[in-house]
Parts: C-alpha cells; sequence; structure tokens
C-alpha cells in the first residue's frame, strides 16, 4: 500500500465515528427545542456530551489503541486533578443556601 | 569511540528528533514506553479539562439554580452554532489525516491536511467572534450579568484554545515542512486539537442549547 492510500483511508476509516457525532449533535439541538424541565435538558445534553467525548477520546484520539501503560500513567493523573477539584466543592455547598440571582 | 557507537549515543539521546534540536528531544525516554512528548501533552489535557470542567460546573450550577437566566439564542444563533459545530468535527477529521499521513511519509499530504484544518479552524473562529458582536448589538456583554459573564468566560477560554491551536498548527507545520520536526509533532499537536473539539461538544449543549429564546 503506497503512503497516500493509506492516508487517505484513515479519513474512510474515521467518517462512521464522524457522522455519529454529528448525529449526537443534531439530537441535542432537536432537544433543545423541545419543552423539557431545565434540569432534565441540561442532564440529558451532558449525558449525550459524555457519549461525544467518549467517541472522541477514543477514535480520535486514538485512546481505544494506545498502550496499556497510557492508560495506567493517565488515571493516577486524573484521580489527583479530580481531588484537586474538591477544593470548590465546599464553595458550592455554601452557595446552597445563597442561591445566586440574576444582576 | 567508534562511528557506530555515535550514532548509538545519538539515537538514544534524540530519537524523536529529526534534526536533534532543542532540549525536549533529550527527554524523549520514558520509563512508561510513552513518548514522554505525548505523555506531557495527555497531562496537559487532564488539568486542562479541570479548568473547563471548573467553570462548566459552575456555570452549569448558576444556570439551574437561576429561574430567570437570560435566554437570548433565537434560531439565527443556533444555526450559527450548528454550523460551527460542524466545522470543528470536520477540522478534527482532517488532522487526523494529517497525522496518518505525516506518519506515512507523505508529508505533501500532510501538510494540506493541516493547512485544511487551520482554514477550518480560523473559520470556526470568525463565526464565533460573529456570534458575539451580534450579542453586542443586544445589549449582552460580558458585564451585564451572570449570564454574559459566564457566556464570555467559558466562549473566550475555548476561543483563546482555538486561536493558540491554529497557531500552534502553524508553527508545526512550517517547522514540518522545512523537516526539522517529526511526524511525532503533529501527533501531539493533533491531540491538541481533538481536545478542544472534545472541550465544545460540553460547551454547545450547557451554554447554547439551554439558552434558546421561547
Amino acid at each position: 500500500m503506497t503512503a497516500a492510500s493509506a492516508s487517505g483511508n484513515v479519513i474512510r476509516k474515521y467518517l462512521p465515528v464522524y457522522f455519529v457525532l454529528l448525529a449526537i449533535f443534531l439530537v441535542e439541538v432537536f432537544l433543545a427545542f423541545q419543552k423539557l424541565p431545565i434540569v432534565a435538558l441540561v442532564v440529558t445534553l451532558l449525558a449525550l456530551a459524555v457519549c461525544s467525548a467518549g467517541l472522541g477520546l477514543m477514535y480520535f484520539m486514538h485512546l481505544a489503541t494506545e498502550r496499556r501503560s497510557l492508560f495506567l500513567t493517565l488515571i493516577p493523573a486524573t484521580i489527583f486533578v479530580l481531588l484537586m477539584m474538591n477544593v470548590i466543592w465546599s464553595d458550592s455547598l455554601r452557595l446552597l443556601h445563597m442561591r445566586p440571582f440574576q444582576h | 569511540m567508534s562511528e557506530s557507537e555515535v550514532a548509538v549515543h545519538r539515537q538514544v539521546a534524540m530519537p524523536g528528533s529529526a534534526a536533534g534540536h532543542g532540549s525536549g528531544d533529550f527527554m524523549e525516554g520514558s520509563p512508561y514506553a510513552i513518548p514522554s512528548r505525548k505523555l506531557t501533552m495527555w497531562l496537559f489535557i487532564i488539568s486542562d479539562a479541570v479548568t473547563f470542567g471548573a467553570f462548566l460546573f459552575s456555570y452549569g450550577y448558576l444556570r439551574v439554580a437561576t429561574p430567570d437566566w437570560t435566554r437570548p439564542f433565537e434560531s439565527a444563533s443556533v444555526i450559527n452554532v450548528v454550523i460551527m459545530t460542524f466545522v470543528l468535527i470536520t477540522s478534527s477529521l482532517t488532522m487526523l489525516g494529517a497525522v496518518d499521513a505525516s506518519k506515512s511519509g507523505d508529508k505533501a499530504k500532510a501538510m494540506r491536511f493541516l493547512y485544511s484544518t487551520m482554514v477550518l479552524g480560523l473559520l470556526f473562529a470568525g463565526l464565533h467572534i460573529r456570534e458575539w458582536f451580534q450579542l453586542f448589538g443586544k445589549g449582552i456583554t460580558i458585564s451585564s450579568g451572570l449570564f454574559g459573564q459566564t457566556f464570555f468566560t467559558i466562549t473566550g477560554l475555548h476561543l483563546l484554545h482555538v486561536i493558540s491551536g491554529v497557531v500552534a498548527l502553524l508553527v508545526v507545520a512550517t517547522k514540518y515542512s522545512r523537516g526539522s520536526l517529526t511526524p511525532s509533532y503533529v501527533e501531539t499537536t493533533g491531540l491538541y486539537w481533538h481536545f478542544v473539539d472534545l472541550v465544545w461538544m460540553f460547551v454547545v449543549p450547557l451554554v447554547y442549547l439551554t439558552n434558546i429564546a421561547r
């Protein structure tokens, strides 16, 4: 196989993922025009966004075919930065009693 | 030292570099058998994801907790966002082509894909700025309440990432075309570009689609 044909194949290989990402986005737009309660809308849109991000991570960023050692290295790093986010939780709980409002 | 020993030393010190420039090349060896450049980019992506996560979490909380939230986006804005998303996802596809072509050694094709990605990135930025000006026209700015503050902060941070990505792509493409950078640089920049795309997949539903005018 020549170099040129190999690089052409990769576009065809990832086209299904590309179309699925576009389809998920269009579903999100459709849902946005439905009269859903805001919490249900946010949760549903977030769930679809997580699906899109998962596809992007696995296929566009090749995490599905990466070495296991990369996973093993990234997992502790991810846990660490998520723990660091705990810094903001206390403020969030405080805000529950200080309901924000729009100026 | 014989000539072959010198070659081995050079290989160990600079395995990822075509021309052997830059101190970063000496960090290429990794105890995890992952190229240091790629690992570093992944660690950056994780930390940057948390930055966006914190912003989006704060936004989500404020959005849900505020009953009279501003909903400025009409059909024209939604169509604009659909086009922006289409452009950004397509740019990820062209970036995949660039990475693959560079790995295959097809430099001309890699350059075409890289330039396509840059053009799509600039198009995205242009559409984004146009959207901002439409909001300015409606009197919504960064200092006009919670919506303006959160919207312009989050989308501004994302736009900054897109513009930085285009600049990074330009630098990498220029140096790669001259032969001073290896395909691994294109791959690492590609990881960053895909990350910017992934962040947009969270920004759109939270910041745009929950704020459609009714």
